[in-house]
């Protein structure tokens, strides 16, 4: 993959120093093709959150401290970056959309100053209540002049995260980093932001990365997906293939602990255990304890990701003892 | 015998008097509800937020009051009792809470949390079989009975949500409030609780009013389903035939909303234009038809009544 538009390579870090830092992420790396739909999948503290925020290197240091690793957008390294080339870099090429629509917008501040505040900073030249009601019709907000002159209070969640949408692509990002956006709505505007976001991407020609713990999302709308599991990429595929037949024991269990409409199911599937706690990872493959097929191998040595079939690519020991020859059929040693 | 049996309920909350041409200074958060839940059974209560469906349980435990209409459980009228009247009738009927974070005292061991309605209901005046029951509680909802002496900031969300079902245990109910019991929590510990519920159900034959917005995991726990929309019940029936041929218009959007795990199946989604309206300022005839993809002109002006299209199965829309 020679033109990634955002390439994280074995990016570690850790909240705190010395002795009592926690490791959040350990060696993740990542791609995203411009023009690509990538989604980060895990369940709440698998660190999918933080890998996002700190693309754009949001998150402060300290307590974050970048251990080690390059965050790569279009060949320059995030994390070399002076203050002032992050600010361009900030909701220019990189924007962002947040799971709480309410708590992202100021209170105080109408929607279409919001808007426009974030294109006078990436582009001063088209800083007008035009571009601003434009941007909003985009988004699908009907009669854009009245919601200019908005509070976020006075519109609907659904709306207020059609305005952090449209804020988001006031720059024409290339990459647009979307953590949990529908989480907080109900399902009927869950559906109309989703296909929102779909639309935009087909047409704008950017890249997304989601960050969702819903798979249902995954198939809908994903080309390639990464899952995360205490801190590291445990498996990434092309989304088809993920859905259809997960190589990693914890992406399928995950598949086969969600009730399925339709599936008359008497009991499902559940993980045993939880999540382990930040900076207290099991020795060994970091799923293990709660595998059901893990071997003794699994709790010895942390295993690596690698590449076992064309473009997937799984952290398992059990794939890893004999792997590579195998055709895609035959291979399935789960 | 029939568990619960609700008849024409109604919960109007009164807000500050602003009457603005078309508003009403009462918000109807359940209106005209009628449904009934047998030993042992589970029904499924999903709809949007602010569709009344954790008002309408709350009021069936009797934490909020009605405004009109019958609560009858176990076959007395509860719907006007008064606490003290109430207090022996609760050992019957208890609620688990969706936030396992804010329903438990962060003050309190397990041991109380549990205890204190054993307590209030004198159940084991005995302090060793106090402590043998609770542990045995502990244990039922997969807990280490050791953990007895820990705070709720101990566990993890799965963890508490456990302790929330063990207090409701406690006092051997028959039917069991569930709201949104699943909703703050990882799938894959949303699987272990549903597990759970299903387990103590088969094992106790305890009846569950199980309200989600998630209508898988409805689809999935529930013998029958109610969909609620603005404080009305727009369609109710058995839960594999409400999944699979729905017929209230507002039905299919939720279900075709549901994303499929199914790759190759990207359904064709029915998207409903516009936001769910203001239960304070509802639209006119039937609640739904702004948004309706079918509505006539008949839908504006006249509310639909809840009729039986096939036995069992009920829906409001003029046009089924």
């Amino acid at each position: 993959m020679g033109e990634a538009l955002l390439q994280i390579d074995n990016l570690t870090l850790e909240f705190g120093r010395g002795t009592s830092a926690l490791r959040a992420l350990d060696r993740v790396s990542l791609s995203v093709a411009p023009g690509e739909v990538v989604c980060l999948v895990g369940e709440s503290g698998s660190g999918k959150s933080v890998t996002a925020l700190s693309i754009a290197r949001l998150l402060p240091t300290p307590p974050a401290n970048y251990r080690s690793g390059r965050i790569l957008l279009e060949g320059q390294d995030t994390l070399k970056m002076t203050p002032s080339q992050l600010r361009t870099i900030r909701g220019g090429k990189v924007s962002y959309v947040f799971q709480e629509p309410g708590m992202s917008l100021n209170p105080v501040l109408t929607v279409g100053y919001q808007i426009k505040e974030s294109l006078k900073l990436h582009q001063p030249a088209s800083a007008t209540n035009n571009e601003v009601a434009r941007l909003l019709k985009l988004v699908g907000i009907s009669s854009p002049e009245t919601r200019i002159r908005n509070y976020p209070h006075e519109i609907s969640g659904g709306m207020q995260q059609r305005a952090m949408i449209a804020m988001a692509l006031a720059s024409r990002p290339k990459l647009l980093i979307a953590d949990e956006p529908t989480t907080a709505l109900d399902a009927t505007i869950q559906a109309q932001i989703i296909g929102l976001l779909r639309d935009l991407q087909r047409d704008l020609g950017m890249a997304i990365l989601l960050i969702t713990h819903n798979l249902g999302i995954v198939s809908d709308f994903a080309d390639r997906v990464a899952v995360m599991y205490s801190g590291q990429i445990v498996e990434t595929s092309n989304a088809r293939d993920l859905l259809r037949h997960p190589l990693h024991p914890y992406t399928r269990a995950l598949l086969d602990s969600v009730p399925k409409l339709g599936a008359q199911a008497n009991r499902l599937t559940a993980i045993p255990g939880t999540i382990p706690r930040i900076g207290e990872p099991p020795p060994g493959c970091r799923f293990h304890p709660r595998c059901a097929i893990s071997i003794p191998e699994c709790s010895r040595e942390p295993p690596a990701i690698d590449e076992v079939l064309a473009n997937r690519s799984v952290r398992c020991p059990r794939w890893l003892r004999d792997s590579r020859a195998r055709q895609p059929q035959s291979t399935d040693p789960l | 015998m029939i568990v619960l049996e609700v008849r024409s309920l109604r919960v109007h909350f009164a807000v500050a008097k602003r009457t603005f041409a078309g508003v009403s200074n009462s918000l109807r958060a359940v209106d005209n509800v009628s449904f009934s839940i047998l030993p042992g059974e589970t029904v499924g209560l999903v709809g949007e937020s602010g569709c009344g469906k954790t008002t309408l349980g709350r009021t069936v435990v009797k934490l909020l009051k009605p405004t009109s209409g019958q609560i009858l459980f176990e076959g007395e009228d509860i719907s006007t009792w008064g606490a003290k009247k109430l207090r022996q009738t609760r050992r019957r009927l208890q609620m688990i809470f969706q936030d396992p974070y804010g329903s438990l005292n962060p003050r309190m061991r397990v041991e109380s949390i549990v205890g204190e309605a054993l307590d209030i209901h004198r159940l084991t005046p005995k302090p060793d079989l106090r402590r043998r029951r609770i542990e045995s509680l502990l244990n039922d909802v997969g807990l280490d009975p050791s953990t007895a002496n820990k705070y709720p900031h101990q566990f993890s969300g799965g963890q508490r949500q456990r302790i929330g079902i063990a207090r409701a245990l406690a006092v051997e109910p028959a039917l069991i409030v569930c709201d949104e019991p699943v909703s703050a929590l990882d799938v894959s510990i949303q699987a272990q609780i549903i597990n759970l519920l299903q387990d103590l159900q088969r094992d106790r034959g305890i009846a569950y009013l199980f309200i989600a917005h998630d209508l898988a995991v409805v689809e999935h726990i529930s013998q029958r389903i109610l969909v609620m929309y603005l404080g009305r019940i727009v369609e109710s029936g058995e839960a594999e035939r409400i999944c699979r041929e729905p017929k209230h218009p507002y039905t299919q959007a939720l279900i075709s909303a549901v994303p499929s795990l199914d790759h190759d199946s990207r359904r064709k989604r029915i998207i409903l234009p516009g936001d769910v309206p203001s239960p304070l300022n509802p639209p006119s005839g039937c609640h739904f038809h702004p948004r309706c993809p079918i509505a006539e002109p008949k839908c504006r002006t006249e509310a639909p009544a809840l009729r039986e299209i096939q036995p069992g199965h009920h829906v409001a829309c003029h046009l089924v």
